[in-house]
């Protein structure tokens, strides 16, 4: 009787909590379904060829200018950091001596630097770049500021992967007569890799998704920037200046249409670069 | 003619004493067995002979050994003490490439670029370590999809690409199942012509089969030290017989 009574319950307990999983699952689809049906259906009806028109005005509200911008400052962006990052988290894993000092001040730093709000990377990129260096509202100061915001990001995630490397194959390498540097970057940076590039895909999100560390250092002029020295809006921070101004709602529904659709294109591409490069790995 | 002179070895980690005073001579082109029961000082000993203890923290070394003659901890540059001896691990350790990136990674860090000379070094190597057959239509595989005995034998196929004078392997056939085991112990009764090998092993039966001398370690001590089939038959100390018989261990 007893033991039947028992087993009732537990099979209560795992449909309660079979109801829960699923639950949760359903809402966090849900939650996502529903946000991007949103966005679909309040911009696609407004996506227009002068939306893609080659200049901006007040008129055609073009986001051609801040698309090509978000193209321009994501990789580089990434030309500077992803080496920096990826080389300091290769320092920190392979080369320094565990319990060293200055290791646990730089990774110290780094989580520290990793939980600051943008607006801060912002404030400070204006008062560094934008005034102290006198580069003025420009692609350069936002590109800068955007690389020091993501260069935490990528140190931890790049040491995640390295450290997540299994010994026995830096010993392998080692009993070869390898040598620290080929063992380093032809077997252990390798085996890292997709984890390396699972960072960067993050940190690619960050920067696309970024208004608060721009507006003060790229600024919000909505040109194709001609040069590095000149001001530029990327893709989120046109959404932001259209919502703020309130003329343009409609249009600034249909810019995040193509913002989803930009981070989606990038995404798959970084998979489809992690695959070929792990594969080979 | 002797392969390893050890004199008057020291081993520490950190505080703790892991090899007290060791000396021995290693024959060349012999098998010799390291036994002795878990965490006696056999990984540590042979780990000494290629200097893989440069990699461990803390880990501080006194007395002598000697490769043919020559001081292993003097001048002598460790990659290259590494390609004469050679080392094969407990656990099979492919790297995540092809067999055939696996079978030429040594000999690429050691200089050799040509692809002709490369394709050579890979198959003699492959055959030698008895796998050849097994895997030469799949060298541009990755390794990984192999089996852990022929896993184990690329390894030894890979030690064996950048022409090792010594085979160091520290129990190379704990982690296979018996016919895998069988293929590894057959294959050293080969190798045994043209290098000299150290293995350690945690399995009499098999220190008894393949090996020519036989040292037996006990709390970072070397025990007795002989010929094996006398040492198994006759053992000189309390200790070994105890070890040998069952005792403990
Ligand atoms: N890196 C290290 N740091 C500190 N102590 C260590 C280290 N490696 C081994 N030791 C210690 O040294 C002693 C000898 O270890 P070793 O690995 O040589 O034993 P072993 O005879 O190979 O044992 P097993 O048969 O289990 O492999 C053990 O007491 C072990 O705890
Ligand atoms: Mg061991």
């Amino acid at each position: 009787m007893n033991v039947n009574k028992k087993n009732h319950q537990r099979k209560l307990s795992e449909l309660f909590m079979a109801f829960l999983t699923y639950g949760a699952a359903a809402a966090t689809f849900g939650v996502l379904f529903f946000l991007v049906a949103f966005i679909f259906v309040k911009g696609i009806p407004h996506i227009k060829p002068s939306l893609f028109s080659l200049s901006y005005n007040s008129e055609n509200v073009s986001l051609t200018p801040a698309l090509a911008a978000t193209v321009i400052a994501t990789p580089m962006a990434l030309l500077i950091t992803a080496p920096l990052g990826v080389f300091a988290a290769i320092y920190l894993t392979e080369y320094a001596k565990r319990g060293n000092r200055w290791v646990i001040l730089v990774r110290v730093t780094t989580e520290a630097l990793s939980g600051i709000p943008s607006i801060v990377y912002g404030l400070f990129g204006s008062l560094f770049f934008v005034l102290f260096l006198g580069w003025g509202y420009s692609m350069l100061a936002g590109v800068f500021t955007l690389s020091i915001m993501i260069l935490p990001l990528i140190i931890r995630s790049s040491e995640e992967a390295l450290k997540a490397v299994p010994d026995a194959y830096r010993e392998g390498a080692f009993g070869l007569g390898a040598g620290k540097l080929r063992t380093v970057f032809k077997i252990v940076l390798p085996s890292a890799m997709p984890g390396i590039l699972a960072g960067v895909i993050l940190s690619i999100g960050r920067i696309v998704g970024e208004t608060a560390a721009l507006i003060y250092t790229a600024g919000t002029v909505a040109q194709i920037p001609a040069n590095p020295m000149q001001s530029a809006r990327t893709l989120s921070v046109h959404m932001y200046a259209l919502s703020t101004e309130g003329f343009h709602t409609d249009e600034s529904y249909a810019t995040a249409v193509v913002l989803l659709f930009v981070v989606i294109l990038i995404n798959a591409a970084s998979v489809r670069i992690s695959r070929r490069i792990g594969g080979r790995a | 003619m002797n392969c390893f002179g050890i004199r008057g070895l020291n081993l520490y980690y950190a505080g703790f004493h892991a090899l007290k005073d060791i000396s021995m001579d290693i024959e060349a082109k012999k098998v010799t067995a390291f036994i002795g029961p878990s965490g006696c000082g056999k990984s540590t000993l042979i780990k000494t002979l290629n200097r893989m203890n440069d990699l461990v923290e803390d880990c501080r070394i006194t007395g002598e050994v000697r490769l043919f003659g020559e001081s292993v901890f003097g001048g002598m540059d460790v990659n290259h003490l590494r390609k004469r001896v050679g080392m094969v691990f407990q656990k099979p350790n492919p790297f995540p490439m092809s067999v055939y990136d696996n079978i030429a990674f040594g000999p690429r860090s050691h200089g050799i670029r040509s692809k002709y000379e490369l394709d050579e070094i890979v198959e003699t190597s492959l055959r030698n370590a008895a796998i050849w057959d097994e895997v030469k239509d799949r060298l541009r595989k990755s390794a990984l999809g192999l089996s852990g005995g022929q896993q184990q034998r690329m390894c030894i196929a890979r030690a064996l690409a950048v022409a090792p004078e010594v085979l160091l392997m520290d129990e190379p056939t704990s982690a296979l199942d018996p016919v895998s085991t069988g293929k590894i112990e057959e294959l050293l009764l080969t190798l045994r012509e043209d290098y000299s090998i150290v293995i350690v092993t945690h399995n009499m039966q098999q220190a008894a089969r393949i090996s020519d001398s036989t040292a037996f370690l006990l709390l970072g001590d070397l025990v007795e030290y002989g010929g094996t089939e006398a040492l198994f038959a006759m053992p000189k100390d309390k200790r070994t017989e105890d070890y040998i018989t069952g005792r403990f261990g």
